[in-house]
């Protein structure tokens, strides 16, 4: 048993890094908001194993928010935001998907160096969900750096979220997890609504000086 | 507890009550009013909490440290009320809001006062990390209030960096629980600040460098340190002035007493890596860049909210050196830099308003046509780049006093970035002060008592600091290392 409920998590560990490099070479914005809802599915699984490994009844409940939030909600409330905005295009991304692969590859190594090393006294289970964690972290972060629509930001920032509920439940009964899982889905929401409310559709970044200028309020 | 409720509970409960009854009640003058009573109120409980502070609980910890920002937090909170009350008025007769703004944006106050006080007394460091989070949420949507492009823009910069920094801090915390796990055992205790000061020097050192590594950028995302900083001047030039206010006075030291905690756990474990090092580093990027960047601004908010990254990296430099005196020099420089920061904000909004504009192009010759928001203006300044014989030139004087015992090579680059940041604002000052007088001479409406009460206190503590005021300083600053 002890064998079994170490290799599901750690499959499904696996599963979450996995999905965050499918996100990252997305080119189409629905594709990616696929592709998120999958990595949401695993996480609800992947939250589920830990509540039922760990004999933790309230992981039950992150793991319901995280599929019912996560994987159905928000995902539908962004296509019908992209809809309305237009935005179904490709995705423009500042680097190149060969190269944020690459760098995607080099955050995941470095994440199961920096982690396998310094949680060497934690149980290897504990040890290897928080590798995974943090390479999801990064590859969200990497994500929300490499693309420029606000639509794939959120999914970046969304899905670096995963990482640290991955993190949080692998943390063998800490607390307080549902009321963090509670506060971030909160957080989610508001950027979302505030894509819509506000129409952001691109990072505020130009190559026109004057536009630069304005935004920075430092117009003579 | 016996028939007093306690003041650690009232300073929650409190504000978060009266957000409530500010979200329904229509009037803006009414709202106004309450807004201002019930900071006041709960200062007073916040002082209380100096005479009888309550036992540790589960949730709620009082000790020496977190008093002097509770103090301090609550005392802003009140003051900036009061602006408020007045600032806002104007705002609605040249429709820059609407009353229904107004609602939402009094019932933010208040709830931002609740999100700021519960990460000041939270025992537990999932607790703290959710009201910070709070917190940060209820000032991103106070700086998009007025839903201008700019607005905007910093409001969604400000919560893209905000929530990235708060993710990492999760992450240091989650870490910190691993840590403790294997020594206070599984379940809540490993997550209250008490049991693990006690427990810390037996924690896995390795991974209480990695969690404060996380902490100290997470964190260090909302003190405004450089290469962190990028949200800070957008949020602070382009919400309404007493949030610019509050921003800087109260929840940058905020955030700063997070990554203040975990360096005490990291100080407590022996075989972990001093974290004094990272601070010090972090904080003289932050000094020498703000200073350098003061130049360029044309924005007044927007340079004193570089001027803002340069103090908090005074102070976060100051802590990481350490020793019983820059940790004193440390807190009261975080005190001083609190009260001349936000009065010089309610000074500058006043004058923004009265002018109509934030660009100091069009700001000249204040002394002549506004003679006491002018001569603010020149007092709040000097203040702030510490020249005697005010509170901050002490503070300053004092830490760069205190690097050149522990370490002399470090206080040449930090005199060297106030020196330059100095000069930046003083030459700014010189065309805003007592250039030739433009605009409008019409007389400012907000109060001058708020900007006159924490001027009085900075130039007080600069001549004579009361004598238990100091002890009280030292013995936190013990506490500290």
């Amino acid at each position: 048993m002890k064998g079994l409920a170490f290799d599901v998590a750690h499959l499904l560990a696996g599963g979450l890094v996995l999905i965050s490099f499918l996100l990252l070479y997305q080119t189409r914005l629905y594709a990616l908001l696929n592709v998120f809802a999958a990595q949401a599915v695993v996480l609800s699984m992947s939250v589920a194993w830990q509540a039922y490994v760990q004999d933790a009844n309230h992981l039950y409940v992150t793991a319901l928010i995280a599929f019912a939030f996560k994987a159905l909600i928000i995902p539908v409330a962004l296509h019908r935001i992209i809809a309305e905005l237009g935005i179904h295009r490709d995705v423009e991304n500042v680097v190149g998907v060969g190269l944020t692969m690459l760098a995607g590859l080099a955050l995941v190594a470095l994440s199961e160096v920096v982690m396998l090393r310094v949680a060497s006294e934690a149980d290897a289970l504990a040890r290897e969900d928080l590798a995974f964690a943090l390479s999801v972290v990064l590859l969200g972060m990497l994500m929300m750096v490499v693309r420029r629509n606000a639509v794939s930001m959120v999914v970046g920032f969304m899905s670096l979220e995963n990482g640290l509920i991955l993190a949080a439940t692998g943390a063998k009964g800490m607390p307080l997890v549902v009321e963090i899982s509670v506060a971030f889905s909160v957080l989610v929401a508001l950027v979302v609504i505030g894509v819509f409310l506000f129409r952001i559709t691109e990072r505020f970044e130009t190559v026109d000086a004057h536009a630069l200028d304005r935004f920075r309020g430092d117009q003579r | 507890m016996t028939g007093l409720p306690n003041a650690a509970i009232v300073i929650l409960a409190l504000p978060a009550a009266t957000a409530a009854m500010l979200a329904m009640l229509p009037s803006y003058r009414l709202s106004a009013a309450l807004n201002v009573a019930s900071a006041f109120v709960t200062f007073l409980a916040s002082v209380s909490l100096l005479a009888a502070p309550p036992p540790p609980g589960a949730y709620i910890l009082v000790d020496d440290l977190n008093v002097v920002f509770i103090v301090l937090n609550t005392f802003v909170g009140f003051t900036a009320s009061v602006f408020s009350a007045t600032y806002i008025a104007h705002e609605i007769e040249t429709g820059r809001l609407t009353p229904t703004h107004l609602r939402f944006y009094h019932a933010m106050y208040q709830f931002l006062l609740f999100s700021m006080n519960l990460a000041l007394v939270a025992n537990n460091i999932g607790l703290m990390w959710v009201a910070i989070e709070l917190a940060t949420l209820t000032t991103v949507l106070m700086v998009g209030i007025y839903r201008t492009p700019e607005s905007i823009e910093a409001a969604w910069k400000y919560f893209i960096l905000g929530s990235v920094g708060v993710a990492l801090a999760l992450f240091g915390t989650i870490l910190v629980y691993m840590a403790a796990r294997p020594v206070v055992g599984e379940g809540v205790q490993g997550m209250l600040w008490t049991t693990l000061i006690d427990h810390a020097p037996a924690f896995e050192p390795q991974l209480l460098n990695l969690a404060f590594v996380l902490l100290l950028l997470g964190y260090g995302t909302k003190v405004g340190l450089a290469p962190l900083h990028a949200w800070l001047p957008d949020a602070h030039a382009e919400g309404p002035t007493p949030i610019s206010a509050v921003l800087s006075g109260l929840l940058l030291n905020v955030a700063l007493y997070a990554v203040l905690r975990f360096k005490l756990l990291l100080d407590a474990n022996a075989r972990a890596i001093a974290p004094g090092p990272l601070m010090v580093t972090l904080g003289l990027v932050s000094v020498v860049f703000a200073a350098f960047m003061l130049y360029g601004r044309r924005d007044v908010k927007r340079m004193f909210a570089y001027s803002s990254i340069e103090h908090m990296g005074v102070i976060v430099f100051a802590f990481g050196v350490g020793g019983p005196l820059a940790n004193f020099a440390a807190l009261l420089h975080m005190a001083m830099h609190s009260l001349t920061k936000s009065a010089i904000f309610y000074t500058v909004g006043q004058i923004a308003q009265v002018k109509g504009t934030q660009q100091m192009a069009d700001i000249r010759g204040l002394t002549v046509t506004h003679p006491l928001l002018g001569w603010s203006l020149v007092f709040g300044v000097f203040a702030i780049v510490g020249l005697p014989p005010m509170g901050v030139f002490m503070s300053e004087f004092l830490i760069v006093s205190s690097t050149f015992e522990r370490a002399p090579w470090l206080a040449l680059p930090l005199a060297f970035g106030l020196l330059i940041a100095l000069g930046a604002l003083i030459l700014r000052l010189q065309g805003m002060a007592f250039g030739a007088p433009t605009g409008s001479t019409e007389p400012a409406k907000a109060s001058a008592a708020p900007i006159i009460a924490h001027f009085a206190l900075v130039l007080m503590a600069g001549v004579y600091l009361p004598s238990p005021l100091v002890t009280w300083f030292q013995h936190v600053a013990g506490m500290l290392r």
